[in-house]
């Protein structure tokens, strides 16, 4: 009996081991150059203390921590090509799922360096690897980073191994609920402060979910398009239709949150002192929001991926450079005006002490911490630039026969 | 039909609950012991440490139990937003009636305290009898026990430690806030800060175990009107105000 010939396996899954990406090597080196200048700020905070950065006693978490959950949650929005294929089932995201993992392992690795290099005892990393505190949602997170990059690494692993792709559903949902799961638990870490009127707000676990498929989106279609130029693969019109919509839907989405959360503190009147400071009187934290946030983050990339005279490749990517700057405006507004408005203690009474009662704290970040945030941003492009050269995941996209208008 | 052999079935009944009494039983005994051990020694399980401050006595402008927190816990002077301090003095006017009010503000020994609910390997911590600690051992300064405390009562160390206290060691990289002085009220002292407002000639602070009918800061509490800070939030402090 002659042998059934195999079926060939398609060729626009990855492309030929033969072609050779442009640059590969100036940017692994320029990506580690930056993450050896973090390394060597790191190691200057350990000697000198955090009295080297513009963190204090009221800012206690600040640039740092705006790269690092940035990366935090960008990672799990990272995931949405991946769930699309694999939870929905949708075939035309398939060729991209695998890059979506790899991405956001990636993204976390970067994300996590952050945290752990911020830390006043980052030697003790073990201890808190052994020690919980089950009641602490920082802990949980714990949990879920870890189990995240492991679920996520399987998945990837799947995604890659053509043997393996029949079976790799059911790793995607779990990714995909776990995701879900990650983000509101990085949403409670603010959430659950119930003195700072700037986070105690069950808003924020949905709103960070929302804002994790924008930035995640934006930052995996800017990804693509460069891989894919990168190995000269051209990009399907009608898969960037696709994306372009649901990046336009998942803004819309984040910016609806965000004007929840705002509006349900104006309507307490122990919140409206916050959101005046916020929206009105707060200085770069006010220009940060409304221009950096709600204009440049949110109305500019509605516009250009909602409006069909903007339909270009072009306003695409200026649509996902906006949301990312926008991400980032975001995150430096919240994180540091939630810290500098001073708590109320003592509602109905004017205070002052020499603990700086009353006022609001300053913050200006210096170049360690910066340096340490950038370093977070240069690890998870080195980790995604050597993962993508070596498992060629190169998303060549196969539209299937329907039309998308 | 298959017959049923009783006997197997007995025997492995019998195996099942051996093993789980074997399985149970150390972790029942440890259970008891642990009980027992919470009702003797330092962290009494009946003793509720707490502080009054009438601030119809603290003196405006007086620093003197600040300073001899300072100096109890070799802790400099603050002046930057890096500088620890463990008590301040907070001074207070009313927006209403103009009425000023002067008084210390530290960390407030909550029975139900942020700071220990969110510290994600336990450091923040707090004894039976009520007092609120940083362990330093596992302490990794992610300062999210800060970013909690609804009182701004705890520093981060930002920079090396000089003259370390023996009795209250310090570091780099940890948070750290008020003990209400549990290294003299182990001894059966009193904080520094109440004997020195006392030793000022105020007595604006009274410290004693809120548990004890008996003991003054009881009486006090139960015969007059005490405040809370941020009693909305029903931390539930352990550190009262008088005329506020």
């Amino acid at each position: 009996m002659a042998a059934t010939p195999r079926p060939a396996p398609p060729a626009n899954l990855f492309p030929t081991a033969g072609v050779e990406p442009r640059g590969f090597w100036a940017l692994a080196i320029a990506a580690a150059v930056v993450l050896l200048l973090a390394l060597g700020a790191f190691h200057y905070l350990e000697e000198v203390g955090h009295v080297a950065t513009g963190m204090g006693n009221e800012v206690v978490w600040g640039l740092p921590h705006v790269f690092a959950i940035f990366l935090i949650v960008t990672a799990s929005g990272a995931l949405n090509v991946a769930s699309v294929s694999s939870v929905f089932g949708v075939k035309a995201y398939k060729p991209g799922a695998a890059l979506s993992a790899l991405l956001a392992l990636a993204l976390l690795v970067g994300g996590l360096m952050i945290l752990v290099l911020d830390l006043g005892r980052p030697e003790r990393l073990v201890v808190a690897a052994t020690h919980y505190n089950f009641k602490s949602i920082f802990a949980w997170n714990m949990i879920l980073y870890n189990g995240f990059l492991a679920i996520v690494a399987v998945y990837a692993v799947m995604s890659l191994e053509r043997r393996w792709q029949k079976i790799s559903a059911p790793v995607g949902v779990l990714a995909f609920v776990w995701r879900i799961i990650l983000t509101t638990g990085t949403g409670s870490i603010f959430g659950f402060l119930i003195a700072r009127p700037g986070y105690a707000s069950a808003v924020i676990a949905p709103l960070f979910i929302a804002l994790s498929l924008a930035w995640g989106m934006a930052v995996f279609i800017l990804v693509k398009e460069a891989v894919c130029h990168w190995y000269g693969v051209p990009v399907s019109e009608e898969m960037r239709v696709r994306l372009r919509r649901l990046l336009g839907i998942f803004v819309a989405t984040g910016l609806y949150l965000a004007a929840v959360h705002h509006l349900t503190n104006l309507y307490w009147a122990r919140q409206t002192e916050f959101e005046r400071f916020f929206l009105l009187d707060g200085g770069l934290y006010t220009v940060l929001f409304w221009g950096g946030f709600v204009l440049l983050g949110s109305v500019v990339p509605l516009l250009l991926t909602l409006l069909p005279r903007f339909n270009s490749p072009r306003a695409l990517l200026w649509a996902c450079w906006a949301v990312v700057e926008g991400a980032f405006a975001f995150l430096y507004s919240f994180i540091i005006a939630g810290q500098a408005f001073p708590m109320d203690l003592f509602p109905g009474y004017e205070v002052r002490s020499g603990f700086r009662d009353g006022v609001v704290a300053p913050y200006l970040p210096r170049l360690p911490e910066f340096l340490l945030g950038m370093g977070g941003v240069a690890l998870a492009f080195l980790v995604a630039l050597v993962a993508i050269r070596l498992f060629k995941v190169v998303p060549r996209d196969e539209m299937p026969a329907v039309e998308v208008k | 039909m298959i017959p049923v052999d009783e006997s197997r079935r007995k025997f492995l009944g019998t195996t099942a609950a051996a093993a789980g009494a074997l399985a149970l039983g150390p972790g029942v005994m440890l259970y008891s012991y642990a009980e027992a051990k919470a009702g003797s020694g330092a962290g009494e399980r009946t003793i509720r440490w707490g502080m009054l401050v009438d601030t119809t006595k603290c003196a405006s402008g007086c620093t003197a139990c600040v300073d001899a927190c300072n100096t109890e816990h070799n802790i400099a002077p603050a002046k930057l937003p890096t500088d620890v301090q463990w008590i301040r003095k907070v001074e207070l006017k009313d927006e209403r009636t103009g009425a000023v009010h002067s008084m210390p503000v530290m960390c407030q020994h909550c029975a139900e305290p942020p700071c220990v609910d969110v510290c994600p390997t336990g450091a923040s911590f707090k004894r039976a009898d009520g007092i609120v600690m940083v362990d330093r051992h596992t302490c990794i300064g992610c300062r999210y026990c800060m970013m909690a405390c609804p009182y701004k009562a705890r520093s981060f160390v930002h920079e090396p430690t000089t003259n370390k206290s023996s009795v209250a060691p310090r570091g780099k990289g940890c948070v750290e806030s008020c003990t209400m002085c549990v290294h003299r009220v182990d001894k059966g002292g009193t904080p520094a800060c109440v004997e020195a407002c006392s030793d000022a000639g105020h007595r604006a602070i009274i410290f004693g175990d809120l548990n004890d009918p008996n003991s003054e800061i009881a009486k006090r509490v139960k015969a007059a009107t005490t405040t809370q800070l941020r009693a909305d939030l029903r931390t539930d402090n352990g550190v009262r105000y008088q005329g506020l």
